[in-house]
């Protein structure tokens, strides 16, 4: 499928009761599902004639906090054949369990790990559920919106012990966090006068 | 009674000049055979995203170059571009021949870094000594035209920081008249060397539908024979109007690969040649006030200038509230960006794709069956540098 208005209107008419919503912006198709179909909704993808997203680009979460269902997964995959890109995403509680794709793409093992050291989400059937990118024995996800950037523990030599040793963090000034919230498009109050 | 099989379990690394940096590699071998090989990775993660969370657009920009610190410029270009996308600024002509120049010197200083070194771990040292001389005359157009050899901090979203010193283009035009005859050099060292290809030929075979399963980009899928190269199919910046060739393997080996970067090379040079040719003068910058800061001497004259300067180095430019995601060929594979604006000066997320990752992954799948002395080969094969896997 060439178009990308045409591969989207293919995708709506045959994924129809999967797909919640769908546009087209930067030249991507942007997709949003329930997470059920998370499986189907791929493999539908990757198989598909006029699709072809044969290469899983990357799996990612996003944290808002603030909502009801806390994290985003997102899910990039790459058509050679017809040279289009296709962001699937949805919405998931902090403690439901996400279908692995390993089954499918090989290569989520590793990504699917990212995120569950990063985010702490759980995916059930992935082979080999490990941390990747922290430390070993490390607690917490770092990634999270509520997980400090100082973190909470640091590391050194000790000279006394002969070896490397956990410490919680010091630092003689903490991490500030400056706010330049500011009139670069006029205050507050001078919008509120221009309206009037 | 059947004798009990025993398996050796052996630690590569994490201290191991082969391992290319810090890889911790855990093998299970039977004899010399390695049956399973399982990498640690993140002992030089540093929570390149999380910080970028922190920082503003324009503070993020020097974390790219530690990412992949043997290209710098080709990941802050992928930065640039998400940026330059959302706002929609209009990037000057002259701005994108120059970005382009130097992510061409980029993928040279990775390619030559890594040919060399892919030789130095199956035994040979020459190449190394003669590749890092004309690295380092790389590493000094770096310095020249943004002030460090490694982390330049050099592009921006609208163009460069600034513009070339005089005399850079011709020095860099010399060096490309005589750049190819080192790369003739470097060939006749490795290409047709008994104990190379006996070190490299046939070595972790990559099929064309396992290059795609397991997410390969780069030299990595274009050296079992699959046409892909982002620079020609979704082209950014002045790529459109260049020339070049986009070389590919055919039995998607260890030496295929090689072959792929040493013409790679030899396509760069071309590329940096014709964008010297056709580089027109001009702004290096977007002209807007809210996004480039504006020049020095404006900033004692005017205070509209004044006042841009004082915002953009405090609060920095805002980025209206969006998502994208936007790849680049890097010299390593696809480098991209997946950024989640906020309408605020601060990144809410951003993912980087670093193709490392992908390729490191698919090692148990390479090695698997292979000897161990094999392990620094398909280990300098993959191309992998430790600062954007662990990022």
């Amino acid at each position: 499928m060439k178009n990308l208005e045409d591969l989207e209107k293919l995708i709506n008419s045959e994924l129809t009761s999967k797909i919640n919503s769908s546009f087209i912006k930067h030249n991507n198709i942007y997709l949003n599902i329930d997470h059920d179909e998370l499986i189907e909704v791929i493999s539908f993808l990757k198989t598909n004639k006029e699709t072809k997203f044969r290469q899983l680009i990357e799996i990612t979460a996003v944290d808002y906090p603030e909502n009801e269902k806390r994290f985003k997964m997102v899910y990039l995959l790459l058509s050679h054949e017809y040279n289009h890109r296709i962001i699937v995403d949805y919405y998931i509680k902090e403690n439901e369990v996400i279908s692995s794709l390993t089954s499918i793409f090989p290569s989520a093992n590793w990504m699917e790990r990212e995120v569950f050291d990063m985010y702490g989400l759980n995916f059930k059937n992935h082979p080999d559920l490990r941390r990747i990118l922290t430390d070993y024995g490390f607690e917490g996800h770092p990634l999270r919106k509520d997980f400090p950037l100082t973190g909470h523990n640091e590391v050194r030599y000790s000279e006394e012990q002969k070896k490397v040793i956990y410490e919680p963090v010091k630092l003689e000034q903490n991490y500030r966090n400056f706010d330049y919230e500011s009139p670069w498009e006029g205050t507050k109050y001078i919008k509120e006068i221009k309206k009037n | 009674m059947a004798k009990e099989k025993k398996t050796l379990n052996l630690n590569f690394g994490p201290q191991h000049p082969a391992a290319h940096g810090v890889l911790r590699l855990i093998l299970q071998l039977d004899g010399e055979i390695v049956e399973k090989a399982d990498p640690h990775i993140g002992l030089l993660h540093r929570g390149t995203e999380k910080l970028i969370e922190n920082k503003t657009y324009i503070q993020a920009v020097p974390y790219f170059d530690r990412l992949d610190y043997v290209a710098p410029m080709n990941q802050e270009h992928a930065f640039a571009l998400a940026i330059e996308k959302i706002l929609k600024i209009e990037v000057p002509t002259r701005a994108k021949y120059i970005r382009v120049i130097f992510c061409e010197i980029g993928r040279i200083l990775s390619h030559i870094l890594n040919v060399t070194t892919q030789a130095m771990d199956v035994g040979a040292l020459t190449p190394t000594l003669w590749g890092f001389e004309e690295r380092e005359k790389l590493m000094g157009f770096y310095e020249r035209v943004s002030g460090s050899r490694l982390h330049a901090n050099y592009f921006r979203a609208g163009g460069v920081h600034k513009d070339l010193p005089s005399g850079l283009d011709s020095d860099i035009g010399e060096f490309c008249e005589k750049f190819p005859k080192i790369i003739d050099d470097l060939e006749t060292l490795l290409t047709d060397n008994r104990i190379f290809k006996q070190r490299n030929v046939d070595i972790a075979i990559v099929s064309k539908q396992d290059a795609l399963d397991y997410s390969f980009s780069g030299v990595m899928l274009r050296g079992s024979g699959v046409a892909w190269d982002l620079r020609r199919s979704q082209p950014y910046d002045c790529y459109d109007d260049l020339e070049f060739k986009i070389p590919i393997g055919k039995n998607g080996d260890c030496y295929d690969r090689y072959l792929c970067r040493i013409e790679e090379m030899r396509e760069s040079v071309k590329i940096i040649k014709q964008c010297l040719k056709n580089i027109p003068k001009g702004p290096i910058k977007t002209e807007d006030g809210k996004i480039s800061p504006p020049p020095k001497k404006k900033i004692k004259q005017s205070m509209e200038a004044l006042i841009h300067h004082f915002k953009l180095f405090t609060e920095g430019y805002r980025v209206e509230k969006d998502e994208i995601y936007t790849a680049v060929e890097a010299p390593k594979g696809e480098f991209g960006v997946y950024l989640i604006s906020d309408g605020s000066s601060k990144p809410y997320k951003c993912k980087i794709r670093a193709p490392g990752f992908t390729h490191l992954q698919a090692m148990d799948y390479l090695i698997k069956g292979h000897m161990l002395a094999d392990v620094p080969a398909v280990l300098g094969s993959m191309d992998i540098v430790f600062g954007e896997v662990d990022r």
